[in-house]
Parts: C-alpha cells; sequence; structure tokens
C-alpha cells in the first residue's frame, strides 16, 4: 500500500481497540446511499520507477529549447545552493509556523525575507508573500481602498502598460468590490504612461494609482512625474516592480518627493524556476504607516521567556482565523518555500551581484537590440530605455515568425497581436544573463531566416 | 541562538561564482532612473549562506522529522519521488507561454489531474488555477454570484457559514461581497437544520459547508440540508479541507454540492513549504461550469490546448498571472498515479482508521472527546476543560509541552465553540507505533499536569526558544532588522 504503513497484525489490533470488525464499520454513521464513490475510471497504481521513467518522457517533449520569452516570467541561474536548501525536508514540509517555538527556522527566515524585500524597495514594511505577483496587485488595490476607506466611490487607475494578465486578475478579484478600474492609455511612440490622459483626472477623487517598473513593454516609466502626480491628487501611489531591476532601477521608496505608499510584483526573477508558471511569489511592502492594512502572514521578533531573540507570526488579529467576516483578506496561505529560495538567492548574489544580474540582462538585451536593428522588415517599436525585454514590430504575422522560429528549437518571445491589437504585428522579447553573445548571433540569424521565409508564403 | 544573516555580513565579501564578472554598462538609462545606492543586502560567502540556512532549517519541526497531528491541516508523508519528478527539466525551464506545441508535456499532465479530481469529486468540470484553498473559495463564491447574476437574480446577498466553519469561508465570501450569517451547532456535531430553514430565504446565495465537519463528524443529514438550500434558490459550496476524510467513499457532488476545492497540499500530499505553496482547484456541477475560472486545460485530436476567456466568455476570470501553481499541479497528479484507483481508495480508510483507533486510545486514558457518541471523521477534537480546571493548564500549555517530546501539537483553540480543544489528526500515513507513542506521551503529560504543572505552564523547555511573547511582537512591531 503506497504511503500506509499499516500491516495486517497491526489493522488487526486498530480494529480491535476501536471495538469494531472491519474498516468499513468506521464509515457506519454515512448515510449508506452516499457512500457511492466509484474510481473505476483512474487509472491503477504504478511504481516511483515506472512513473519517473513515463514523466521522463513526458517532460523530455518541452525540454531543451532555447527561450526568448519574459513577459512575467523569467529565465535566470538559479545557483546549485539554491534548490539543494529549499529541498531539504525541514523547509519543504513544515506547515505555516503556527507553533513559533518549532518553527524558528521558517520564521528567522522569514524575518531576513521581509528585511531584504523592505530595503529592495526602500520601504519600511514588507509581508511574508502572497501568492503570485498579480493577486499581490490585486491586494495592494484592496488595501488601498481600505487606507481611503473615507472616498465615496472608489476609482483605481490602471495603465494600459500593465501586463495584461494582471490586468485581468486585478478585474476578476477586486471588482466584486464595487471598484472601478479605468484603464490609462500609453504614448505611442515612447511606449510609456501617458502623462496626457492622466491629467484628465486632475483634481478627481482617485483612490489609487498603479505605477508598472520597467512597465510590460520593458520600458522604464517615468516614476518620480507618476508618483508625485498620485500624491498631488491624495491617491495612494503603488508601485509594481520587477525585484531584481530594483538592484539596477531607483527602488519605489524614492520615487518622486515622497516615494511610493506601497510597491508589489512578482519574485519569480530571484531564485524561482519557470517552472509552468508557479508556484512563484507575490511581495507586498508599504510604509510602516499603512501596516496594520498589510494582508497576509507577517512576522515579527520578540524575546522569549528568557529574554532571548526569536520570532512569531504577529498583527494576526487582521487575519481571516481570527477575524473570519472582518478581516483584511481571506489569505491563509503565502508562499513560504518560494521565498525561502528568494531569501537564499539573495543572500548568496549580495547587493553587488543582484546589481550585476541585472545589469548583465540590461546589456545582453542592449547587444540584441542593436543587432536587429540591421535587420530588414523589423523595427524596434519604442524609443525609451528598456530593462531587460523590448518590442519588436514586423510586416507579417508574429504568430507565423514564432512558428518558423520553433523549429529552431528557439521560443521567439511574447506575441502581442492578442493582447495588444493596436500595436500591429509585434512580439515582446526578453533577455537574460543566462544568453551569451552566441546565443544572440543564433537568435538574430534564426529571425532574420524566420521573417523572410514567412514574408514569401505571405507574398 | 542563530544570528541573522545581516549579522554575518561583511562589506565586500561575495559569493563570487555567483557573480556575472564583466564590466557591463547601463549608459543608455538616464541616471534620474537608476539607483544610486546598493540595496543592503548581505555580504557573506557561499559557505557562510549553505551553512546559515542549513542550521535555520534545523530549527524546524516537519513531517520529514517529526510527527504534526495539526488538525484540519492533513499533514501526510510528502513522497520524493513526486518532488524529483516535478524538477525534470522539461517541467522545471519550461515557460508558462510557450507556444501550445512545446506544452503538450505540462498539459497532459494538467488535463489528467482534472480528470482524475472530476471522477474523485462527483464534479462536471475542472478549473485548476486557484492557488490555495481560500482562492478556491474566493473563485467558488465568485461562480455563485455569477450564477445568481447571469439568472437576474440580485437579491441573494447573503451566504451562509456554520458556527464552526474555518475562517477563510466567511473572510471569502465577504471578498465578494457578500453578508454572512453563520449558523449555529447542535449538541450531537450536526448543523441546527431548524435554525438552517430559518436563514434560508430569497436573500440566500449559498452555503459553505466543509464534511465531515471542521468538529471531526460527519454530517448526517447533508442531504435535507442540500434540499433546503436549493428549494430557497441557494447552492452550495464544499470546502474540501477534509476530502481526505471521504477520498474514494464519498462524492461531494452526489451528497448535493454544486462547487468545491480541493486542497492539493492536504489530499494530495503536496509539500507546504513552511505555509505554501498550495494549491485550490475547483470543481462544479453542470449550472457552474460557464463559470470557471481561465485557463483550463482541453483534449483535441490535435493535442491539448489552452481554454480561455475567448473560449469561456461567462468566466469569473483569471486568478492568477500564468496557470497557477503549477508545480503543484504536477505534485499532485504524480501522487494520484503513484497511488492509483485502489491506493485512493484506501486513503480515507486508513486515515479514519488511525483517527479512531487514537480517539479509542485516548478515551480509554481519560480523556474526553468532544463527542462522545460519535464516531471520528479523519480527524476529532478532545477538550480539556476539565483538566484545565482541575490543574490549572490550557490547551497551549499541553500542546507546548507536546513540543518537548518531539510531536508537532494538533490545531488548538479550534474549532472556536469548543472550549480548550485540541483538533488531532493523524493522517494515512503514519504507522500504529507512532501513534501510540503519541497516546502514551499524552497520557504523561497529564500525569506532569497533576503533579507539576508549572513544566506545562512553562513548556517548552527543550527547544531552540522558550515561549515566545506574542503581546510584545504585536505591541513592539519589529518586522524588519535595523542596523
Amino acid at each position: 500500500m503506497p504511503f500506509i504503513p499499516h500491516t495486517s497484525e497491526d489493522i488487526k489490533q486498530m480494529l480491535a481497540t476501536i471495538n469494531v470488525v472491519n474498516i468499513q464499520q468506521l464509515f457506519d454513521e454515512i448515510p449508506k446511499d452516499l457512500l457511492t464513490a466509484d474510481l473505476s475510471s483512474l487509472p491503477l497504481g504504478v511504481t516511483e520507477m515506472e512513473l519517473m521513467r513515463e514523466m521522463r518522457e513526458c517532460a523530455n517533449q518541452d525540454a531543451g529549447l532555447q527561450c526568448f520569452i519574459g513577459a512575467g516570467a523569467y529565465e535566470h541561474h538559479i545557483p546549485a545552493a539554491v534548490w539543494d536548501i529549499v529541498g531539504r525536508g525541514e523547509f519543504m514540509t513544515a506547515y505555516t509556523p503556527y507553533q513559533a517555538e518549532a518553527s524558528q527556522g521558517t520564521l528567522q527566515l522569514l524575518y531576513e525575507y521581509q528585511t531584504m524585500m523592505a530595503r529592495l524597495m526602500d520601504l519600511n514594511v514588507s509581508n511574508a508573500s502572497l501568492y503570485d505577483g498579480a493577486s499581490a496587485l490585486a491586494e495592494a488595490i484592496l488595501m488601498a481602498v481600505r487606507i481611503q476607506r473615507k472616498h465615496q466611490s472608489h476609482r483605481v487607475l490602471i495603465p494600459r502598460t500593465l501586463h495584461p494578465y494582471y490586468r485581468q486578475v486585478i478585474h476578476a478579484i477586486v471588482s466584486q468590490q464595487n471598484i472601478e478600474l479605468i484603464e490609462i492609455a500609453f504614448n505611442e511612440k515612447t511606449g510609456r504612461t501617458d502623462q496626457k490622459a492622466l491629467a484628465a483626472f486632475d483634481k478627481q477623487e482617485i483612490t489609487a494609482l498603479v505605477i508598472p517598473q520597467p512597465n510590460f513593454f520593458g520600458v522604464i516609466e517615468e516614476v518620480d512625474l507618476l508618483t508625485d502626480w498620485a500624491k498631488t491628487q491624495n491617491a495612494i501611489a503603488v508601485a509594481v516592480v520587477n525585484p531584481l531591476a530594483m538592484a539596477l532601477l531607483k527602488p519605489p521608496g524614492q520615487w518622486g518627493k515622497t516615494g511610493v505608499d506601497i510597491a508589489c510584483g512578482e519574485g519569480q526573477p530571484l531564485g524561482v524556476p519557470l517552472s509552468s508558471g508557479g508556484p512563484y511569489y507575490g511581495f507586498l511592502t508599504c510604509k510602516k504607516e499603512h501596516v496594520r492594512q498589510l494582508p497576509g502572514r507577517i512576522i515579527g521578533r520578540t524575546v522569549d521567556a528568557e529574554g532571548k531573540q526569536g520570532f512569531v507570526l504577529t498583527l494576526q488579529a487582521r487575519e481571516q482565523h481570527i477575524r473570519r467576516a472582518k478581516a483584511t483578506s481571506n489569505i491563509c496561505t503565502n508562499q513560504g518555500l518560494l521565498v525561502t529560495a528568494s531569501t537564499i538567492y539573495m543572500s548568496l548574489l549580495g547587493p553587488e551581484g543582484l546589481r550585476q544580474v541585472a545589469l548583465a540582462s540590461h546589456h545582453q538585451l542592449r547587444l540584441l537590440k542593436e543587432k536587429v536593428a540591421q535587420l530588414a522588415d523589423v523595427k524596434i517599436l519604442f524609443s525609451s530605455p528598456c530593462f531587460h525585454e523590448c518590442v519588436l514590430q514586423f510586416k507579417t504575422p508574429v504568430k507565423k515568425i514564432l512558428q518558423a522560429l520553433a523549429t529552431y528549437r528557439i521560443q521567439g518571445g511574447f506575441n502581442l497581436q492578442p493582447v495588444y491589437p493596436e500595436l500591429g504585428e509585434c512580439l515582446l522579447v526578453c533577455v537574460t544573463e543566462t544568453k551569451t553573445s552566441e546565443d544572440l548571433e543564433q537568435f538574430v540569424r534564426r529571425l532574420r531566416e524566420a521573417v523572410s521565409a514567412v514574408r514569401e508564403v505571405c507574398v | 541562538m542563530t544570528q541573522l544573516i545581516f549579522e554575518l555580513s561583511q562589506q565586500h565579501r561575495r559569493a563570487a561564482s555567483q557573480i556575472p564578472a564583466a564590466n557591463y554598462d547601463c549608459s543608455d538609462i538616464p541616471a534620474e532612473f537608476l539607483r544610486k545606492t546598493l540595496p543592503r543586502l548581505p555580504e557573506v560567502s557561499e559557505l557562510d549562506v549553505v551553512r546559515h540556512f542549513t542550521q535555520l532549517s534545523q530549527r524546524n519541526f516537519s513531517i520529514d522529522t517529526h510527527f504534526y497531528p495539526l488538525g484540519s491541516c492533513t499533514m501526510k508523508y510528502n513522497p520524493r519521488g513526486v518532488h524529483r519528478m516535478a524538477m525534470l527539466e522539461g517541467f522545471l525551464q519550461h515557460h508558462p507561454l510557450s507556444l501550445e506545441v512545446h506544452s503538450q508535456g505540462f498539459m497532459a499532465c494538467a488535463y489528467e489531474l482534472q480528470e482524475m479530481l472530476k471522477a474523485v469529486t462527483g464534479m462536471r468540470a475542472v478549473s485548476l488555477t486557484p492557488m490555495a484553498g481560500a482562492q478556491g473559495e474566493f473563485a467558488g463564491v465568485a461562480m455563485i454570484r455569477a450564477y445568481h447574476r447571469a439568472r437576474a437574480d440580485h437579491a441573494r446577498d447573503e451566504i451562509l457559514v456554520p458556527d464552526a466553519a474555518h475562517g477563510t469561508n466567511p473572510a471569502s465570501a465577504v471578498q465578494c461581497g457578500f453578508k454572512v450569517r453563520e449558523i449555529a451547532t447542535g449538541s450531537d456535531g450536526n448543523m441546527d437544520i431548524d435554525a438552517l430553514r430559518a436563514a434560508v430565504g430569497p436573500h440566500t446565495a449559498g452555503i459553505m459547508l466543509t464534511n465531515p465537519s471542521t468538529l471531526g463528524v460527519f454530517e448526517q443529514k447533508i442531504r435535507e440540508m442540500s434540499k433546503i438550500i436549493h428549494a430557497a434558490g441557494g447552492l452550495l459550496y464544499y470546502d474540501g479541507a477534509n476530502l481526505n476524510a471521504i477520498l474514494g467513499k464519498v462524492r461531494p457532488g452526489d451528497m448535493g454540492f454544486d462547487v468545491m476545492h480541493i486542497n492539493l497540499h492536504k489530499t494530495f500530499a503536496t509539500p507546504h513549504g513552511g505555509g505554501g505553496p498550495g494549491g485550490g482547484p475547483v470543481a462544479v456541477g453542470e449550472r457552474l461550469v460557464p463559470f470557471l475560472p481561465v485557463p483550463m486545460v482541453q483534449k483535441t485530436a490535435d493535442g491539448f490546448r489552452w481554454l480561455t476567456e475567448t473560449d469561456c466568455p461567462e468566466t469569473i476570470g483569471r486568478l492568477s498571472t500564468f496557470m497557477g501553481n503549477a508545480g503543484i499541479i504536477l505534485r499532485a497528479y504524480f501522487y494520484a498515479r503513484l497511488l492509483g484507483r485502489e491506493g485512493l481508495h484506501r486513503v480515507a480508510e486508513f486515515a479514519t482508521l488511525n483517527a479512531n483507533y487514537l480517539l479509542a486510545k485516548l478515551t480509554a486514558a481519560g480523556f474526553t472527546p468532544a463527542y462522545v457518541t460519535r464516531r471520528a471523521s479523519h480527524e476529532f477534537i478532545i477538550t480539556l476543560k476539565n483538566e484545565a480546571k482541575t490543574f490549572h493548564i490550557t490547551a497551549l500549555d499541553v500542546a507546548k509541552r507536546l513540543l518537548d517530546y518531539g510531536f508537532h501539537a494538533p490545531t488548538m483553540y479550534f474549532p472556536l465553540l469548543i472550549p480548550e480543544c485540541l483538533l488531532i489528526e493523524p493522517t494515512e500515513t503514519e504507522s500504529k507505533q507512532t501513534l501510540d507513542a503519541f497516546a502514551d506521551v499524552l497520557i504523561k503529560i497529564m500525569q506532569e499536569a497533576k503533579t507539576n504543572p508549572a513544566l506545562l505552564q512553562t513548556a517548552p523547555h527543550t527547544l531552540p526558544v522558550k515561549r515566545l511573547d506574542d503581546v510584545k511582537a504585536a505591541r513592539e512591531l519589529d518586522l524588519v532588522y535595523i542596523q
């Protein structure tokens, strides 16, 4: 019996202790007509060896591709030590640290994580993580609404340069609570949020402004202007950032004259593998004055009965298991294991290492842009500086170009056509420190071939 | 005391083999957009990091190291092989936005899990995307809301929950814009049917229940309750937190539930990771199929494809950036494959055997079950209210003393309506010998309560820290390290 250790002698003794004749009798309080589960459509069990072989073949179908897709999930080198330690059973198979004295490892690690994330964002406090970047932004917006609870109605401004899936997620989550999400257009030359579009809301009651950095196009937004605009409106400024980029770019706590109120985002770039989209984690940091509106688990440092340092879950009075219907959110789970990976990753890379990874990614993207600029029929769409992604525009269908690249085992990027039809045939390409100059040469060569192959077919 | 990693930091120390070495330049980015000073992360060597975090890991209890009978959390063994398979390169390096042609491996696993979950729940369709039980609840309640709205039935603004429900139930209902009304539990542990009848009406959107309930007993009148709710025009939500108790025995669909979530990190043995990741797929009956969250996986003659908003125009939408906790979905699938239909069938049987055995042993030793006349499901509650009065100890003291003996404590003070309670869930993967040892220790602790209650009141004594000051933590907030 897989993972059930009972011997027949054990079972006999246990049934005798309970005073029943068989296991079926233990279900005698359940109405008979409900005991109808039928698993006959499911496969029979297999051994680990058999399944490992089957799954190796299954996984191999999708292995061995060069990846130039970013769009919210990024391939970075992850030091071997990170997942070796994360894979330790003591981290992997522990539960939420309800018994603090028996969970000091996880709790201290989370406290160290909170410190690192607050420092990376240059804000005062951080929670212990949320599900992913998009749901963290939804929670940040709900937080802004709680901070602005005196507002008559809740209008939140969302740039169209924000990740289209983030826009879908926040819509699914916050629209349940009568919050209006208003889209702000971008400048088609720069790829940045349009200041003029924002000016239409001057002097109106706005609950929050969301500010992505870099934005979905990889473009670096004018975050100081956006933050200052939000603050003059008395709107909560919510940054949604790539945490790795913040080792290179100005962190949200320093944007504008005051810094933002809340910064959140996707933690995946910091030591979490692509893994088909998850599990990742969302981070959420804020200024000290908003700490009681922060959702999710928060770790605090305290002392034990002998005055020795220790760590506990704190501010639990905000949470669902205490406040029930009045809680700040329904969140119970965080993404502790992924935060474990990120904390080890940030420790290994250190301040300089993290900056170098960000810088290398940026540098390699610039190299790619230089090479692509020489191709016929490919245009680099926006004029603004980018972090490690950029938008390429074609005259022929991107879908076909991606298919052509796929024959060379290259994943060429994310097709923007379905989500930004107004841009025509555009591709979002990402380069990280994992790509060598040879990789970039190869990519550009294959792209040239793909473009001309598709052009011939289309003509 | 283990130092903080920041205290190990030495200026200019680094793990050089992890740092891209070349001289890169970012002169194309105007200075106003650049960070001026480096973030104050630790400056340590690779060995410092490995040693520090390995030492931290040793300050944790976990399933791999300790019996962890945390009620309502189903802390069963997380098979190592499953983890290894999820870390195969083709799964691990796979980008969520890869073309479908480059995603067939992951999609095949996800599709098959969808089918398996349909079979074990007796539901019509499954979406795997919710990232934890609470997000599954949110999705389920949002679907209930969408269903009523689609019928232009706008008066339904209330969700019913039993007073013993998990705290996430009312919190999720409120996040979906509903009012919450609590229904009392009767003295036998079943819901008070008369109170339920009195509560329903044209304002009832639905009810959230788990069965077996959080009280560790099977809600016997579930069919009648489902008739009452459906007759009033409401829908039934099944909180899958306790699915381990009925896996392969009873299907929520057959009990009359319209929508439910499944906690993959409980019933399907995916690792809890110190508080996550979880996994909270939702399963629905016929009426709610159009509203399921996207994406889902569809099987076609040409292979697997994603179902998105375009295919499902009435969907409640997308709840995660990509495909939820995909790696957890894989692990749950591998676990289900290893067990197969014969193994899945045994889960509830042996979880129930273990719970009833431990309950019988503890009852024989003089402990007080919360519901004397009832069978335990996969978990049960003992109340220490008599011991608390007699020996001036609390359930918390007993829990902390258990830690000294190398057992993780059961869930304490939940459900709220049972005083001084411990909610104990052994799971099917623990042996009789472990349960015997646990029972012996609880009996021993009760002896200590008689002879030396201070031993309990000041426990734990053998862990890296003594009892921690929660009040100070909340009053004098210290959430980040200030150097």
